[in-house]
């Protein structure tokens, strides 16, 4: 069936900001469905809170709005646009969410908005844990017991029914928010009302816990003509119980033989039939009795995924893309795979090779959380890496997570573990358990015990078995020999072992041993991924590398050299491998239009990088890509083959821009700011001499390499200091530092953190507003593309404190003389390219914080604020353009404001306390604009999952530096009606300045109890400023509920401020909703083309 | 493990290492893109005279057991991949792979640039090759090579069909068989009695020389062809017997089957480049408008072209190449498909065509008892 003609105007929901469950797979399948229905001729409506994405580029649709993604919002949305039908399948569980609750309050038939991809019946019989059940029940399929329960009597029925352990699932919720496994009574009870609370319809599942069972997923398509393919099947290494997020997954299946396999195929389209999935992809969990071999179906997705990212990147069959075609009226048939260019896209991929995902988590962010997993996802990004073998691919995955590791090593000495705890941490899923199995292993425990234990498939057990006896291998030969032969080497390649690993055995420099290696002729050789195993040819060049013969990178260089493709210039540019928090998606986003920049001057742009779910690894982002870990050894191993003209370096973050130095010495072109720079600006010595030369002003600071020196230091220049290891980002392990003591603990932790990188140590400037400057520089000239103040006051980590563009108290003295800094610094620094300042200002006073020459989290954000994409002038500007080409004019004149908030994953993490600090915490953000500061917070709190309210009761507590402030901000609230709470002591103070307020007891059990009325919903926003380093621990139990109620928890004075002004504007008038597109034709200077 | 050389044809080698069986083993090398189902693929009569290459490099993951078997028998004259599991794992399994390779005595090669092999192929097309642990010299694998007779005009059949006559009894869930069919073995896989004998049908199995005489003799509902190894154009003595039979009886065949169909139709068969091994290949069923993904074991294809329009409709098409996939007769109950709809390894999409086999039995037979009142 052709293309629809009963729609022309398609509204497309994207997912809001990146938190655990939900990242940028979903910016990437949003991205692709703009592009195939653009290529298409629709009119598209997008709606997303999250400026760091492509999708948001305003080039990606007609009508780009970063609003709220709330029914409120898109209702309205609806209201203004009218679209034909409404696209919910691509914006992960949060856009499904929104289509239905559309549906059901009757905005969609309205507005005769259609429901294209899947409507709502389909969706209910997907995400309703009973309908499910039945359906599946219907056509035959075994399924896990269970019982659905609404509140916890029905809950303890049911277990008594089914018997422990259990499985809870709450219905409707994503990545598995609220579920766990219950293994007594008392489980239950907290996991089922935990449960019972986070699903949108109050109900949870519970079920036979069928933990240790081995696990698999499909990615199935069907278009409406009722074809049905498999994309691809992917086994867990981590069995049932393990959320698939935070499992090591590998692509294709491996323990299923053909029989077994189809019967899970015949049962995946027997499902997606019931359910009735019209067009596009989904994704059915199954679970396998690794005894007997039953099969039974866990859940259907009805929508793009996590996982369809992830088989899309595996296969090279682009999903989104598909499903985007599918939900306008193509059929399978109808569309071309575009790898081949001539079998259509209605087959199912072939590959020849193996594919491991590995999940990245953060819990060193969150020491008081612990790093056991379970079916509550809690890892923030992953790596994905191709090998011809499991065991390559494996070690591949292990050295792209980055987190100091090379591979399958041995970062710890398996000597020094005692059995007990090997023993348990192969018996409880946890964050490091690839590594345990080794351990265990050399200390000689048996596969068969292993899988005891751990319940992981032997399989998996045994090539792990495998890297470890060629490791001892190696090490016994280069003990004897003292030198590896070349089939031994070559081996040791075959089987994923890094140089740097290999450098451990040799007692040898990375760089050695890969000289070593070269010289015996063991290079590696790039493979093509082309969904068909090599049967028909492909067209697009996405590589990855592995040790065999033969080297189709460099057939295909040959084969362009003799084209005039072949002439263009090479530029490469490094991605930043897996998501983390204080690394994510906003370097994508860069690193992409660095990409489509150089691609439309004419270069030929190279992209490396790990990570599956972006969209710079998608096939058709660069000329080509390459799917690879960001090390030395792999990105070298692309440049010998590709000798690229230039290498971007900084757009992808920390990760690239660590490699620099050794890229440069070996000889890579690195373009921009040079790499002597950039060191400068990381060296504080050299930095603060170079600032003081300038004569601008730094908090007083020192570098120290030693304990003493570090205590020198601070004493010095006087406590409370800022501490930090060099060259981390997200402010890892950062610490506002009070007295020696903590001095000496925060040491201890940072070796850890940065070994062999000295310590930093800043004055730490106390209630001090701070400011985050984005500009280009040419090298001579710098244009200030935005100046933004932060809301938090310094010492909370800028990825962590709303902003505002343009600054809202500031005088515009300040702002000039920031922007004449950021020149005279820029220029300094001879930065060509993108350059990030944090400035601190206190009173009159301006302090530069930090410099980095490089692109920075806040870039997209300034994009999206100004209309000045500044990723794509500043890699011209890298290649050789000046600023004068640009027809650009200085911000500061928006006539409307932007605010951007950070979103935290406290909910994720049970026992942290959601303070803020120097570390960064936050996983995403999301973008409010409107014509007021406070109309502009109020959206950005909306989207933060933050709503302000407009009435109710608000809770205040303040520590005791912020009380001189509490009787204003009170006085404020009451003027705005709203009711006020507190305690005893702020009562006081309050009703001697005549304000009302009621008193509530922070302890006990009494009605009047503040968590009671946290339970009853009865506060609807806490304003609580935490005192110091030792917060109160009963406040510390409010803050918990608030989060577990989810009742908006702000904890700074200055947010508290902007938190009034807001309430104040949503109280005064109704909110601006516009596309970007109509933000930017109010802009003076909108003629920038780039 | 020995060190071991493939040699092709036009002076291409590739190397790897044996497993305990070592020596010398010739044929046509193949590919197959299929991820799973290598024992189906390994005991698959059509594989007779061919080494198979199997583009998934990690093969043997789930060991071999006593069900998952296409014959009594390994089939392929070598066995090449990257690499072959140390450690199976599955319930079912009985033995590792390499067990099961060592015992059927086949030499088998792994450590191999599969994909370069494969690239090769489909560059250069399907080609004689020698597996040798013993002999490196490529002049003297040259000479061997040159020996091995070549698969086109080859007759593989004769190889592998039965040498007598047998009956696969229906399932006994049927008291009585609904049907009796009668299959012309042409190295017929065992799914196919499977299902056949699952939907009521007792399988009289005749070896590919039978007579029509001799097929007539157990008057058969239906008269089935069977997949097979090797050329079609050199299997005259099936395609005349078929040719007779027309009008007598539905006839169903598959692969060679429908090859043969084609010949005795009156039309011509080619050799393709590097033929269609896998299970992912797209058909259309232009009856029903519907596509489905089907498994594939074929080097030689019908020409649609060479066949009478007036007496031949084309009822399958491969969406890869447009290839010819299914034909049926104008005026008598006669189909074939190119593909396997009995599947294994590969999808079940296309299972339904026994049915529809079923069908026209049913429906001849009515209409037989119509024309004898």
């Amino acid at each position: 069936m052709p293309k629809r003609t009963d729609i022309k105007k398609i509204l497309l929901l994207g997912s809001g900001p990146i938190v655990i469950g939900q990242a940028c797979e979903f910016d990437y399948s949003g991205t692709q469905a703009c592009k195939a229905l653009k290529e298409e001729g629709f009119e598209i409506v997008l709606v997303n809170s999250n400026p760091a994405t492509i999708m948001t580029d305003p080039e990606f649709s007609d009508h780009t709005y970063i609003e709220p993604l709330t029914p409120e919002f898109v209702g309205y949305i609806i209201q203004k646009e009218r679209p034909d039908a409404i696209l919910p399948t691509l914006g992960g569980q949060t856009a499904l969410n929104i289509a239905m609750k559309l549906y059901e309050n009757g905005t969609l038939d309205k507005y005769n908005v259609k429901m294209i991809g899947a409507n709502q019946e389909i969706i209910r019989k997907a995400e309703d844990r009973a309908c499910f059940k039945q359906a599946a029940l219907k056509v035959g399929l075994d399924v896990p017991r269970s019982i659905i329960a609404r509140n916890l009597e029905e809950a303890k029925k049911a277990a008594q029914e089914i018997g422990f352990p259990l499985i809870i699932r709450p219905a409707y919720t994503l990545g598995g928010t609220g579920g766990g496994i219950a293994y007594n009574e008392e489980d239950l009870e907290r996991i089922a009302s935990l449960g019972i609370e986070s699903s949108m319809i109050n109900e949870v599942l519970i079920e036979q816990s069928i933990e240790g069972w081995k696990e698999y997923e499909l990615e199935v398509m069907r278009d409406n003509k009722d074809n049905v393919v498999i994309v691809c099947s992917i086994e867990n290494f981590d069995p049932m119980g393990v959320h698939t997020g935070d499992s090591i997954t590998v692509a294709p299946a491996q323990t299923l033989t053909d029989r077994e396999y189809q019967n899970m195929r015949n049962a995946a389209l027997k499902l997606i039939r019931e359910i009735g999935v019209e067009t596009g992809g989904s994704n059915i969990q199954f679970a396998v009795d690794p005894q007997t071999g039953r099969m039974v179906v866990i859940e259907v997705n009805p929508r793009v995924s996590r996982s369809s990212a992830l088989a899309s990147k595996a296969t090279g069959f682009p999903i989104a893309k598909f499903a985007a075609k599918l939900a306008v009226g193509y059929s399978l048939d109808e569309i071309q795979n575009d790898i081949t260019r001539e079998t259509p896209a209605s087959f199912e991929p072939t590959i020849d090779y193996c594919v491991v995902k590995a999940p990245r988590f953060t819990f060193e962010k969150f020491p008081e959380a612990k790093d056991i997993l379970g079916v509550q996802m809690k890892s923030v990004g992953e790596t994905m890496a191709i090998g011809r073998t499991f065991k390559e691919a494996l070690q591949k995955a292990l050295r792209g997570l980055e987190i100091g590791h090379v591979g399958l090593d041995n970062k710890l000495d398996y000597r020094n573990i005692p059995d007990e705890k090997i023993r348990l941490r192969l018996s409880e899923p946890n964050a490091s358990r690839i590594f345990y199995i080794k351990y265990a292993l050399q200390k000689g425990m048996s596969a068969e015990e292993i899988v005891q234990l751990s319940k992981i498939d032997i399989w998996f057990i045994a090539h792990i078995e495998q890297i470890l006896e060629l490791e001892n291998q190696l090490i016994e030969t280069y003990k004897k020999e003292k030198t590896i032969n070349t089939k031994l080497f070559r081996k040791a390649k075959e089987y994923g072992f890094s140089d740097a690993q290999l450098a451990q055995i040799m007692g040898k420099t990375e760089v050695a041993v890969r000289q070593l290696r070269k010289d015996q002729g063991i290079v590696a050789t790039f493979k093509l991924v082309d969904t068909c195993a090599a049967e028909f040819e492909a067209y697009t060049p996405y590589y990855y590398s592995t040790y065999e013969t033969e080297d189709e990178a460099i057939l295909q260089q040959l084969k362009l050299d003799r084209s005039a493709k072949g002439k263009r210039k090479k530029i490469m540019i490094l991605g930043g491998g897996p998501n983390r928090i204080g690394q994510g998606i906003e370097f994508d986003y860069c690193c992409c239009h660095a990409s489509f920049a150089l691609k439309d001057l004419g270069y030929e742009t190279i992209m490396v990088n790990s990570n599956p779910e972006t969209v710079s690894t998608d096939y058709d982002t660069s000329d080509r890509l390459y799917f690879e870990p960001l090390t030395f050894e792999d990105v070298m191993n692309i440049i010998d083959v590709e000798k690229p003209d230039g290498v971007i370096v900084q757009f992808g973050g920390q990760t690239p821009l660590n490699l620099a130095h050794k890229l440069q010495q070996a000889g890579v072109p690195i373009i921009g700011t040079s790499v002597d720079s950039i060191d400068l600006a990381e060296d504080r010595k050299k930095f603060a001499a170079f600032i003081n030369q300038l004569g601008i002003l730094q908090p007083e600071n020192g570098s120290a390499t030693s304990v003493e020196e570090s205590v020198q230091i601070a004493s010095r220049i006087g406590y409370p200091v800022l501490a930090r290891p060099s060259y981390v980002l997200g402010g890892r392990a950062m610490r506002i530092v009070y007295d020696r003591e903590s001095l000496l603990s925060f040491i201890e932790e940072a070796k850890e953190v940065s070994a062999g990188h000295p310590i930093l140590i800043d004055k730490f400037v106390e209630d001090a507003i701070e400011l985050d400057v984005d500009a280009i520089c040419d090298g001579e000239s710098t244009f200030v593309a935005g100046v933004m103040e932060h809301i938090e006051h310094a010492g909370i980590h800028s990825g962590d404190s709303a902003c505002v563009l343009p600054p809202h108290t500031m005088s515009e003295e300040l702002v000039e003389q920031i922007k004449q800094f950021t020149c005279r610094i820029a220029q300094g620094l001879k930065v060509v390219g993108l350059i990030n300042i944090q400035f601190a200002v206190k009173g009159n006073k301006i302090y530069v914080l930090e410099v980095n020459p490089r692109a920075s989290r806040t870039v997209p954000f300034v994009s999206k604020a100004t209309g000045i994409p500044i990723a794509k002038i500043a890699v011209q500007i890298m290649v050789g353009k000046k600023l004068s080409h640009f027809n650009l004019a200085s911000s500061g004149e928006l006539g409307y404001v932007a605010v951007k908030e950070s979103v935290l994953p406290f909910n994720r993490f049970s026992g942290v306390d959601i303070v803020l600090g120097p570390e960064m915490k936050s996983t995403g953000e999301v973008m409010g604009i409107d014509t007021t500061f406070g109309a502009a917070f109020a959206k950005s709190q909306i989207s933060a999952n933050q709503s302000l309210p407009k009435k109710g009761t608000i809770f205040i507590s303040l520590k005791d530096e912020d009380k001189r402030d509490v009787v204003s901000l009170a006085k404020k609230l009451v003027d705005l009606k709203l009711k006020l709470v507190v305690t005893r002591g702020t009562a006081k103070i309050l009703k001697s300045a005549g304000v009302e307020v009621e008193m509530v007891d922070k302890h006990g059990e009494g009605k009047n109890n503040l968590l009671t009325l946290i339970k009853k919903s009865a506060i609807n926003l806490i304003i609580n400023t935490p005192s110091g380093k030792k917060s109160q621990s009963d406040m510390r139990a409010i803050r918990a509920a608030a989060i577990l109620h989810n009742v908006p928890c702000i904890t700074t004075l200055q947010g508290a401020w902007a938190a009034v002004n807001g309430i104040e504007s949503m109280l005064g008038r109704e909110f601006l909703v516009q596309p970007l597109q109509k933000y930017y034709q109010t802009l003076k200077n909108s003629s920038c083309t780039v | 493990m020995k060190d071991a050389i493939l040699y092709l044809e036009d002076g291409k080698s590739f190397y790897g290492q044996t497993l305990a069986i070592s020596g010398e083993t010739a044929g046509e090398v193949v590919f197959n893109t299929a991820m799973s189902g290598y024992q189906e693929i390994l005991t698959d009569p059509s594989y007779a005279g061919q080494i198979v290459v199997m583009t998934y490099p990690l093969i043997g993951n789930y060991g071999v057991n006593e069900e998952d078997v296409e014959s009594n028998k390994v089939h392929v004259k070598g066995f090449v991949v990257k690499e072959f599991c140390r450690r199976y794992s599955n319930q079912r399994a009985t033995k590792s792979l390499i067990d099961y390779l060592n015992e059927n005595k086949i030499i088998a090669m792994e450590g191999v640039d599969t994909r370069a092999l494969t690239r090769h192929l489909r560059l250069h097309g399907a080609m004689k090759g020698m597996i040798s642990s013993e002999d490196f010299d490529l002049k003297s694998l040259e000479e061997k090579l040159r020996a091995i007779p070549s698969m086109e005009g080859s007759d593989w059949v004769k190889e592998v069909m039965t040498k007598e006559k047998y009956i696969w009894p229906a399932d006994p869930q049927y008291k009585e068989p609904f049907y009796r069919v009668a299959a012309v073995d042409c190295g017929i896989k065992l799914n196919i009695l499977r299902i056949l004998a699952k939907l009521g049908c007792e399988i009289h199995v005749f070896p590919a020389t039978a007579t029509l005489e001799e097929i007539d003799a157990i008057h058969p509902d239906g008269l089935f062809l069977s997949n097979g190894p090797g050329d079609p154009a050199a299997l005259t003595y099936v395609i005349d017997t078929v040719r007779n039979s027309f009008g007598r009886f539905p006839i169903f065949g598959i692969c060679l089957g429908h090859q043969i169909l084609g010949l005795a139709l009156g039309g011509r068969t080619y050799k393709l480049k590097f033929g269609h091994h896998g299970a992912n290949h797209p058909v259309k069923d232009l009856i029903d408008d519907k596509i489905g993904i089907t498994c594939q074991n074929h080097g030689f294809c019908v020409d649609f072209d060479s066949l009478k329009a007036d007496e031949v409709e084309l009822i399958d098409v491969n969406l890869n190449d447009r290839t010819v996939e299914g034909l049926r007769h104008k005026r008598y109950p006669i189909f074939s498909v190119q593909h396997h709809p009995e599947a294994a390894p590969g999808p079940h999409d296309a299972q339904y065509l026994f049915k529809h086999f079923i069908e026209m039995m049913e429906e001849n037979n009515k209409s037989n008892i119509k024309n004898k009142l």
